[in-house]
């Protein structure tokens, strides 16, 4: 049941995008979201659909990778894009059926929403498929850390996700054998209804906690053996460093953006 | 011969325990020394461990390590000196790689990035896990991820190696390498290196220049890993595995066999007893 489970799918590769400085990858995929609405005419959509496609292109993946990971968010995109179809009534009326009726304006908010939907995840999964989970990390602390004057904890917060990242292969393997030892005892999952099935999770659940505890209490044992005590003065032995590439990525990113602006007027 | 580690009548009680899980412990440890510590599980030992560490503060008495009082102000200059290695292999991995792992330490400390690399490549070839110094843990096998935990203290350069029961969760062909790694960097670093290794291992003892024997929380025998392991009655009295060598031993003896009185490695019984059946 793990083995379809996505979490930081991160595919390895040397790929003009792999190499790319995680902050600049961070940057541009939230920064992608806003500037999407920039579109709103055909031409804009074109031009931001051939930008997406450009990026997937350079990670040297296949479009075929991109469109699995869209998969587990189809239901969701259907729904939103159904709600525009239905509620939008203003514009000429196409269908009038019972209580149901679909306009033009209807239809284009819905191939709209559809088309800036599909180009949004497709983007921010160039963002993890190319990025390995640590080096997001890494670049989410570097990003934040003006944050620091704040009060935030920045280096604690990501020490913790850089920690919680390296056991979720550990507790995957720890579930997986309390699952094997649960069924040599009877137990049966994924069977019967909902609430059955809820149930037979229990005892998966409980060693798994009471295990992933112990683990945190030695954990902690040997990090202050070791000398952990958080604060400043501790120095990073990964650090990130921005290339000639991410100037390019950014410079490349704003002449789209530009562009993307200036097809408000073209129509 | 300097004492590096000194204890003069430490009591440890856990908080909610009646019962003192160490009891009026005095001992000292010469630098440059390997000695094993032996007893029954809850014997004490591993809080021992953990006491020479500061993880744990002594209830009553006095921990000395190199010189300095083991309390509250001085902890982290004991964890400079004091490394630790821990029986999971898997619950003192702190880094996302193993590289990284090894980094943990001085990235505590501080020590400037350039150092570090040095350092971390140094303690890998070290325990030869060099080519594996980009790997993640899940990747690893146990003896692996045990080898990169003694990198990861040697990269501190401490002057006390404690290995609570490192040995304990490997295969046996993992827990050969480990003893072998250790016997290795004792041989290099010599009076350098101070190892006290908390061990259920024979094997493991036994390499050791001197075995310690804690039953409930007391020091109640230390000796030559010969003169321990050759009193039979004694270790099973406390609850400890008797050698497989000292058992064949006694079987002997009650088929009226005269057998060498000292302790012998099973590699030496053997030969033992090739040369007393081609002298008969």
């Amino acid at each position: 049941m793990f083995s379809n489970m996505i979490i930081g799918r991160y595919m390895p590769g040397n790929s003009w995008i792999h190499r790319l400085d995680a902050r600049t990858k961070l940057v541009l995929s939230i920064a992608f979201i806003f500037v999407i609405f920039f579109a709103n005419n055909v031409i804009g959509y074109v031009i931001a659909t051939l930008f997406t496609l450009f990026a997937i292109m350079l990670t040297g993946l296949g479009v075929g990778v991109f469109i699995r990971g869209v998969r587990p968010l189809i239901l969701l995109m259907l729904i939103t894009t159904l709600l525009q179809l239905f509620f939008v009534q203003t514009g000429d009326v196409l269908v009038h059926w019972w209580f149901i009726k679909i306009t033009t304006d209807g239809v284009i908010n819905s191939i709209v929403v559809f088309v800036r939907f599909m180009l949004i995840i497709m983007f921010s999964t160039i963002l993890t498929l190319t990025t390995q989970p640590l080096a997001v990390a890494d670049g989410m602390e570097s990003l934040l850390k003006p944050f620091k004057k704040l009060g935030l904890p920045v280096s604690e917060l990501a020490l913790m996700l850089s920690i919680a990242l390296r056991f979720v292969p550990t507790l995957m393997d720890e579930a997986q054998s309390i699952m094997n030892a649960q069924r040599a005892r009877g137990v049966r999952f994924n069977e019967g209804g909902l609430m059955t099935r809820i149930k037979s999770f229990v005892p998966l659940l409980i060693p798994l906690f009471v295990n992933a505890i112990k683990r945190a209490i030695e954990l902690g044992d040997a990090m202050e053996a070791r000398g952990y005590r958080g604060g400043d003065q501790r120095t990073k032995y990964r650090v990130l460093t921005w290339h000639m590439q991410d100037t390019i990525a950014v410079i490349g990113f704003i002449i789209f953006t530009v562009v993307l602006i200036a097809t408000r007027w073209m129509m | 011969m300097t004492p590096i580690i000194s204890l003069s009548h430490v009591d440890y009680a856990y908080p909610n325990s009646e019962t003192l899980a160490l009891h009026d412990l005095s001992l000292t440890i010469e630098k440059g020394e390997w000695v094993a510590v032996i007893g029954h599980n809850g014997s004490g030992k591993s809080t021992f461990a953990k006491l020479l560490n500061y993880l744990l503060a002594p209830t009553k008495g006095e921990i000395k390590i190199n010189d300095v009082i083991a309390n509250e102000e001085n902890m982290w200059t004991i964890r400079d000196m004091v490394g630790m290695v821990f029986q999971n292999p898997d619950n003192q991995f702190v880094g996302a790689t193993v590289a990284d792992d090894v980094a943990f330490g001085m990235e505590n400390r501080g020590i400037v990035r350039e150092e570090m690399i040095k350092r971390v490549d140094a303690a890998l070839t070290e325990v030869q896990m060099m080519p594996f110094s980009d790997r993640e843990p899940a990747r690893l096998s146990g003896g692996q991820k045990q080898r990169v935990a003694i990198a990861s203290v040697l990269a501190l350069q401490p002057k006390i190696l404690i290995l609570d029961e490192a040995t304990a969760m490997l295969d046996p062909k993992g827990r050969r390498e480990m003893i072998a790694l250790v016997r290795e960097l004792k041989a290099r670093m010599g009076s350098e290196l101070t190892v006290i290794s908390i061990t259920h291992d024979i094997d493991e003892a036994a390499s050791a220049d001197r075995v310690m024997v804690i039953n409930d929380g007391e020091l109640i025998e230390t000796g030559v890993p010969s003169d321990i392991f050759a009193n039979a009655a004694q270790l099973r009295r406390f609850g400890l595995a008797v050698p497989f060598a000292e058992q064949l031993k006694e079987k002997l003896r009650q088929r009226g066999i005269t057998v060498p009185d000292e302790y012998l490695t099973t590699e030496g019984l053997v030969t033992w007893l090739w040369q007393s059946i081609s002298t008969k």
